[in-house]
């Protein structure tokens, strides 16, 4: 028990911060960790002991993400992704800093579900390109082309050079 | 000395820093004779350390009391499947059958040994000793169903479709051959959110082949069991049976329609 805690707890903050980084929503987010931690304490004897802990609770975690997108896609009771309440976004900096924040994230938030996992499973999270392809049950070299694909358009969303869409007519610059 | 021409995969590991040594120096030489090639790269390492930076105060706020681990594990302090008094009665429950002997042999044989009921029997037994088990619950994972379903074609002659009970919050685990004094049975595991897990049992039916559903509750286990044109299938779990009523209603629905 006491193995099972210091292995897990020190995760908890980043599993937060990757939750938020997904889903925005504070509350959602929490909620999705929260379902994750009482999924890895169930299955604690699952886990290969010479494995990883923290890619072992990720891929619990994305396993979660992507049963509940797609549920959420069938009947979309909670909060859809892009539509969250600002307040509900904790960033603590200056202003300006704020906004620029606040943009990138809003960017990130109109990218595949995949590219956005990939891309924050590396640069946020730091899992190796491996950890990141067992985290998500993919092949490498599909983490190496969603990390490249990923990029590509995070960049030119914040550029503004994305075209609007319908799929997304909350498509806007705050300048 | 020749060097390998530099690809995509070695700037995004030059940005994420796995590189060796070595060839760092080589796309930093690449990049130094193309600019535009420097001026993306450049690109990519400002949107990772605004990301990191807009996402970091999140790691460092205090931690919700709903992801206190230590409150978690003393409410979870056993897997939700089974609660501690259900594996308390069974012991006890076996106890008493070791310490009552023959009279042990005589409740057994009141047991139903026919149709339905005793496939729900077989499906609540096979759940008490395969739902707790947390080293080797299954035999064939989920992503061997085909593996699964061939050797659950051959050994009970006929094939048994998969369920799919994702509607009602459950995964698919895998599973795995049973003993019944009927012959073999296939068994099916299934898990929620919560790890909370279901098992569904089918064997072909000697009697009742085709056979209405009833329901079955043993100790803490409940259950449904029916018939459909030659094979019974019973499904049963934890929960109480108000819940598992309409997943048992959903996998008799595919596997009529299925058929």
């Amino acid at each position: 028990m006491s193995d099972m805690a210091s292995l897990i707890e020190p995760i908890i903050p980043a599993l937060r911060r990757h939750a938020r980084g997904l889903v925005r929503d504070r509350s959602t987010a929490d909620d999705l960790v929260q379902d994750c931690l009482e999924l890895a304490i169930a299955r604690w004897h699952q886990r290969r002991v010479d494995g990883n802990p923290r890619a072992w609770v990720f891929a619990i975690f994305h396993n979660l993400f992507r049963t509940r997108l797609r549920r959420m896609a069938r009947r979309p009771l909670h909060v859809a992704i892009e539509d969250t309440d600002e307040a509900a976004l904790a960033v603590d900096a200056p202003q300006d800093q704020q906004v620029h924040y606040r943009e990138v994230l809003d960017a990130l938030a109109r990218l595949p579900e995949e590219h956005r996992s990939v891309l924050l499973l590396v640069t946020v999270e730091d899992l190796s390109y491996a950890e990141t392809a067992k985290v998500l049950d993919v092949p490498i070299g599909t983490v190496m082309s969603r990390l490249s694909r990923a990029r590509d358009s995070l960049a030119k969303e914040m550029s503004g050079e994305a075209r609007p869409d319908a799929a997304h007519p909350q498509l806007r610059r705050v300048k | 000395m020749t060097t390998r021409p530099i690809t995509e995969d070695d700037l995004h590991g030059f940005v994420d820093q796995r590189l060796e040594p070595k060839r760092v120096a080589e796309v930093q030489a690449y990049v130094a004779e193309h600019p535009e090639i420097a001026a993306r790269i450049n690109g990519y390492v400002r949107q990772r350390d605004v990301l990191r930076a807009a996402l970091a105060p999140v790691a460092e706020e205090p931690l919700p009391s709903q992801l206190d681990l230590v409150r978690m594990t003393a409410i979870q302090r056993r897997p939700r499947g089974v609660p501690w008094w259900a594996s308390a009665a069974a012991a006890v429950a076996l106890i008493l059958v070791g310490g009552a002997g023959g009279w042990s042999l005589k409740s057994m044989s009141q047991r139903p040994t026919e149709g339905v009921a005793s496939l729900a029997r077989e499906a609540a037994d096979s759940y008490a000793v395969y739902a707790p088990d947390h080293i080797r619950p299954i035999e064939l994972r989920a992503s061997d169903r085909a593996e699964l379903v061939a050797w659950v074609s051959q050994r009970l002659g006929r094939p048994v479709a998969v369920p799919d009970l994702s509607a009602s919050g459950y995964r698919f685990m895998g599973g795995r051959l049973v003993a019944t004094a009927h012959g073999p049975a296939v068994l099916y595991m299934y898990d929620d959110d919560h790890g909370t897990r279901l098992v569904m049992l089918a064997r072909p039916m000697a009697t009742e082949k085709n056979a209405a559903m009833s329901p079955l509750t043993q100790g803490a286990v409940n259950g449904f069991a029916w018939a459909d044109r030659g094979i019974g299938y019973s499904l049963v779990g934890s929960p109480p049976a108000e819940a598992v009523h309409p997943i048992a209603d959903e996998a008799r629905r595919q596997i009529a329609h299925d058929a």
